[in-house]
C-alpha cells in the first residue's frame, strides 16, 4: 500500500496550480467564494481557458483531443480547480454527451460536434427527465415518428438544467411504442433553435432559476441527429449516466466547503469565543471532517482501481450516497454556524456589484440558499433511494 | 389526566383554522410574503378581530387567556397556515413583554395591540449576540430624567413594520451579565432610530435597527432598570412555546402532503408509497412527529412552573423540535424527489419556514446545552 502522491503527480498537481491561478480572473473566483450569482459568459470564460490551455476533455481519450489523464490526474486537477474557486465546468456537453458521441457516434457527427463543444460554439443541455418520468426513466413519454428524411417530435423534458442557455439538447425519446420501455427508446439531437422548442423557467425554492421545462410541439429533428441505432438509446442512455455519476462524490466540493465552514467557525462568536471553540460544534464539525476524510481515501481507492483498468461498479453508487450526504451535511452546519444571520434573504446581494453592507457577516448571506439548493444533491443523478437500490441488486445480489 | 382541549379552546382552535382555509390560501400568502411589509395589516386586524391576539395576552390587560394551551392552540394553525402576520413579534414577545412588566399606562397600549392597530416587535439581538439573552452591548445611559439609548439590533423580527420597539440594553455591568439589563419602549419613529428591512428565507421579514443617541423619557422604561433579564427570559419561553407550536402545525402539513404524494406518485408502474424503503421513512417520520408534539404539550404544561422546571422543559421542546423539524423538512423534500425542489409547490415553502424555526430564539444545540444546565440546576 502507498497512498503518497507519486512525484510526477505532485509535479502535475504545481502545474495545474499555477496554471489556475494564472488563468482564473481573480474576480471570477471571488463570485465563486462569495456566492455570487453566476452568468453564462462566466462559465464560458473558464471554459474558454481551460480549452485553450488543453485541458477541457479530460474525459475524452488523447484521440479526440482528450488530456489522456490518469483518474489521480483528474482528481488533482478537480481538486485544484475547486481549491482555487473556479467555476463547475458545465457538464452536458463535455463529460455527457461527448463520451456518448465518441463511443455511438458516427465520423460525421463526431467531426461536426466534438469541436464545437470544445469551442464552446454549442451549449448543449441534458433532456432525459420528463414529468412523469424522473426514477423510472424507461418510462418517458416523448415520441419520436419518422417522415421522411426527419423525426416529428413531441413532448415535454422537465428540470433541464440551464436549459435557457443552450443551443442544443440531447434527449431520449420514443420510437416504438410496442416494446418493452427500454427497447423503444432512441437518442436525439435537438436544435433548441427549431421551431416547436418552448423553454420555459422553473424558480426553484431558493428563488434562483436554473432549472427549466421544455416544451417540444411539432419539432423537426433530420435523421442524421439520430446517435447509435434507432430504439438502441437506453444503451446510450446507460452509458451516460456511469460517467454522470463518476466524480458525483464530489469530494473536491467537500473539501472546499469544509474550509469554508472552518473559517466561519473561526469567526463566528458563541458566548463571546470561537465558535470554532465550542466543544459542541466543534464535535459536528469533527465528524463530517472525518466522514469526509474516509470518504477520500474511499474515493481514492476506486480511483486507483480505474487507474489500474476495473470497471466503477456499485462503488460509484457508494460514493454517490455518502458524497452528496457529507456536502448536505457540511451546508447545513454552515447555516446552522451563522446562527439568526440564516435568515435574511436578499436576491440582490447576489448581484454582482451589490454595493449594499451586508446584513451580519457578509459570508452568511448565501448560506441558507446553499443548504436549500444543496438538497438536489440526493435527488438527481439518480437518486439516494435508486442508488441504494442499485447496491442491493448488483453488489448484494438481494 | 386529560391531553384533551377544552370547550373555549376547540372553538378557537376552529376560528383560526376556518379563518386560515378560507382567506389564507398559498397564492395569498406569497403575495403577502412578497409585500412591502411582508405581511397584511389588514388580515392582522381581521386576525385581531377573532380574538387571536387576544388569546395570546392575559385576562389582565385585557387579553382572553395567554396560557400555554393558548398558545399551543392558534400558533400551531398560524404553522399549519405558514401565516406571516407578527403574531411571534407583536402578541407573544413584544404584548408578553409589556404584560409581564407595563405599568399601568404602558398596559394600555395593549389595547391598540389587541385591537391590532398597533405593532410590537422586540429588539433585541445583536451582531454578536448569537442566541444569548444576556449579552447585550447596546447601552442605557441616565440622561437628566430620562435615557440615552445607543447600539445596534440585528434580524429584529419585523422590526421593520413595528410602530413600537421593545428595546432591550445594557443599564450596568459586563457585556455578557444577567444583571443590568433594562427593557425600554422606544417609538419607531423617534430621532436617532435607523432601520432597514429586509424579507427573510422563510418569507417573514425583519430589520437591522440602530439607535445612535435616542432619547427617551423615564417613562419608556419597562420595569425595572437593570432588573429585566427574568422577564426576558419568561416571555422568550412563551415565545418558544410558540415557535414549537407553529412548527408542529407545519410539520403535520409536510407529513400530509408528503403522505398524499407517495399515495399518488407512481414510478416502475406503482405509488412510489409502495416501496418499502420509502414506508419506513414515512413511518418515522410520523412517530417523531409525536415525540416533538408530546414534549411541546410537556413544556406548554410547564409554562407557570418554577424556572429550572419551566427552562428545562422549554428547551427540551425546542431541542427536540429542532432535531424533528430538520428530519421532516429535508425528508419531506426527499421524498417527493425534484417537485419539491420547486417555488411553485407549496411543500418547500413549509420545509424553509420549519428550518428556520431553528435558527430564532436558539437552534437545537443553544437548548441542548440549556437543558443540560437546568437539569443540573434542578
Ligand atoms: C436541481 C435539479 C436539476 C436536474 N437537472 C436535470 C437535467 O439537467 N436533466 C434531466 O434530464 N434531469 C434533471 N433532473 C431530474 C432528476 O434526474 C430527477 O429529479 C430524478 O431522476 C428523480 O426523479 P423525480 O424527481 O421525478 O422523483 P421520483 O422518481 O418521482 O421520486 C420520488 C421519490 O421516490 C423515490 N423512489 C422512486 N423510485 C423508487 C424505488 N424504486 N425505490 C425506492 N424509492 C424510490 C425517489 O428516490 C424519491 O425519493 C434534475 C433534478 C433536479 C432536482
Ligand atoms: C427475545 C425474543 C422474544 C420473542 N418473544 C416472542 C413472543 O413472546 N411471542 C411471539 O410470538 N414471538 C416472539 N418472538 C419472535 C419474534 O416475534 C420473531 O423473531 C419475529 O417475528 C421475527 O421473525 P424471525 O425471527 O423469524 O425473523 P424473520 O421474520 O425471518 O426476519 C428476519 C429479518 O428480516 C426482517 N423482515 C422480515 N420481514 C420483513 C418485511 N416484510 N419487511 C422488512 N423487513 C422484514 C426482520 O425485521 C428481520 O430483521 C421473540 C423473539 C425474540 C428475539
Amino acid at each position: 500500500m502507498d497512498m503518497t502522491f507519486s512525484p510526477e503527480e505532485d509535479a502535475f498537481r504545481r502545474e495545474v496550480r499555477a496554471f489556475v491561478k494564472e488563468a482564473l480572473p481573480s474576480t471570477l473566483a471571488a463570485k465563486v467564494r462569495t456566492g455570487k450569482r453566476l452568468d453564462k459568459m462566466d462559465y464560458v470564460t473558464w471554459h474558454k481557458a481551460l480549452n485553450a490551455r488543453g485541458w477541457l476533455a479530460w474525459h475524452w481519450p488523447a484521440e479526440q483531443s482528450g488530456t489522456g489523464w490518469t483518474p489521480v490526474q483528474k482528481h488533482i486537477f478537480e481538486e485544484e480547480c475547486v481549491a482555487a474557486c473556479a467555476p463547475r465546468v458545465v457538464p452536458f456537453g463535455l463529460n455527457m454527451l461527448g463520451p456518448v458521441l465518441i463511443k455511438f457516434g458516427s465520423e460525421a457527427q463526431k467531426r461536426h460536434y466534438l469541436p464545437r463543444i470544445l469551442s464552446d460554439e454549442d451549449w448543449w443541455c441534458q433532456g432525459y427527465s420528463e414529468p412523469g418520468a424522473g426514477s423510472d426513466l424507461a418510462s418517458l413519454k416523448s415520441r419520436a415518428e419518422r417522415r421522411g428524411d426527419h423525426y416529428v417530435v413531441n413532448g415535454q423534458k422537465t428540470w433541464t438544467t440551464l436549459g435557457h442557455y443552450a443551443d442544443w439538447m440531447f434527449c431520449l425519446v420514443k420510437t416504438d411504442t410496442s416494446v418493452k420501455p427500454q427497447e423503444g427508446i432512441s437518442f436525439l439531437l435537438v436544435d433548441m433553435k427549431s421551431p416547436g422548442v418552448t423553454v420555459r423557467p422553473i424558480v426553484t425554492l431558493d428563488g434562483e432559476h436554473e432549472v427549466n421545462e421544455v416544451f417540444l410541439e411539432d419539432v423537426r429533428v433530420p435523421l442524421d441527429n439520430l446517435v447509435g441505432e434507432e430504439n438502441k438509446g437506453w444503451t446510450c442512455a446507460k452509458y451516460l449516466l456511469t460517467y454522470e455519476r463518476t466524480g458525483i462524490a464530489g469530494v473536491a466540493f467537500a473539501k472546499q466547503s469544509l474550509d469554508h465552514l472552518k473559517q466561519v467557525a473561526r469567526d463566528q462568536k458563541k458566548n463571546g469565543r470561537p465558535l470554532a471553540e465550542d466543544p459542541l460544534f466543534a464535535a459536528r464539525l469533527a465528524e463530517v471532517e472525518i466522514d469526509l476524510l474516509a470518504m477520500e481515501t474511499f474515493n481514492l481507492r476506486t480511483v486507483s482501481a480505474a487507474a489500474a483498468g476495473a470497471a466503477p461498479g456499485p462503488e460509484s453508487s457508494m460514493l454517490k450516497i455518502k458524497g452528496t450526504v457529507i456536502r448536505q451535511q457540511i451546508t447545513e452546519l454552515l447555516r446552522r454556524a451563522v446562527g439568526p444571520h440564516a435568515l435574511p434573504f436578499v436576491p440582490e446581494a447576489f448581484e454582482e456589484g451589490y454595493n449594499e453592507p451586508p446584513i451580519g457577516p457578509d459570508y452568511a448571506m448565501p448560506l441558507a440558499r446553499q443548504y436549500f439548493n444543496m438538497r438536489k444533491l440526493s435527488i438527481y443523478g439518480g437518486s439516494n433511494e435508486i442508488q441504494r437500490n442499485i447496491i442491493a441488486k448488483q453488489m448484494l445480489r438481494l | 389526566m386529560d391531553f384533551g382541549l377544552s370547550e373555549e379552546r376547540r372553538i378557537l382552535r376552529d376560528t383560526a383554522a376556518r379563518f386560515i382555509r378560507d382567506s389564507y390560501d398559498m397564492k395569498t400568502r406569497h403575495a403577502l410574503a412578497a409585500s412591502a411589509e411582508g405581511f397584511s395589516r389588514d388580515k392582522w386586524r381581521e386576525f385581531a378581530e377573532l380574538g387571536l391576539v387576544a388569546a395570546l395576552l392575559p385576562a389582565e390587560v385585557g387579553g382572553l387567556g395567554g396560557f400555554g394551551e393558548d398558545i399551543l392552540v392558534v400558533m400551531e394553525e398560524i404553522g399549519r397556515g405558514l401565516v406571516v402576520e407578527p403574531f411571534l413579534a407583536t402578541a407573544v414577545l413584544g404584548g408578553g413583554l409589556i404584560a409581564e412588566l407595563g405599568s399601568e399606562a404602558q398596559k394600555a397600549i395593549l389595547e391598540e395591540v389587541i385591537a391590532g392597530t398597533r405593532l410590537l416587535a422586540f429588539a433585541q439581538g445583536e451582531a454578536e449576540s448569537r442566541y444569548s439573552l444576556s449579552e447585550v452591548r447596546t447601552r442605557a445611559e441616565r440622561r437628566g430624567d430620562g435615557w440615552l439609548l445607543n447600539g445596534q439590533k440585528s434580524v429584529v423580527l419585523n422590526g421593520d413594520s413595528a410602530d413600537l420597539l421593545v428595546v432591550s440594553a445594557r443599564a450596568s455591568g459586563a457585556a455578557d451579565d444577567e444583571a443590568g439589563l433594562a427593557l425600554f419602549l422606544v417609538d419607531a419613529a423617534a430621532p436617532g432610530v435607523t432601520r432597514r428591512g429586509y424579507a427573510t428565507v422563510d418569507g417573514g421579514h425583519a430589520a437591522e435597527v440602530g439607535l445612535a443617541d435616542v432619547k427617551v423619557g423615564e417613562d419608556a422604561l419597562l420595569g425595572e432598570a437593570g432588573q429585566a433579564f427574568p422577564a426576558i427570559e419568561r416571555v422568550v419561553g412563551r415565545g418558544l412555546l410558540a415557535l414549537c407550536a407553529e412548527a408542529l402545525g407545519t410539520m403535520e402539513v409536510c407529513r400530509d402532503m408528503t403522505l398524499d404524494y407517495l399515495r399518488t406518485r407512481k414510478q416502475f408502474g406503482v405509488p412510489i408509497g409502495k416501496f418499502q424503503a420509502l414506508q419506513h421513512r414515512m413511518v418515522d417520520l410520523c412517530l417523531e412527529i409525536e415525540q416533538a408534539r408530546s414534549a411541546v404539550m410537556f413544556a406548554a404544561g410547564k409554562l407557570e412552573a418554577s424556572r429550572p422546571e419551566r427552562e428545562r422543559a422549554l428547551s427540551a421542546a425546542k431541542n427536540l423540535t429542532g432535531r424533528v423539524g430538520r428530519l421532516v423538512a429535508e425528508e419531506s423534500i426527499q421524498l417527493h424527489g425534484g417537485i419539491a425542489m420547486t417555488w411553485e409547490y407549496a411543500l418547500p415553502h413549509f420545509a424553509k419556514r420549519l428550518t428556520m424555526i431553528d435558527h430564532q430564539l436558539g437552534d437545537a444545540d443553544h437548548h441542548l446545552e440549556r437543558f443540560i444546565a437546568f437539569s443540573q440546576a434542578r
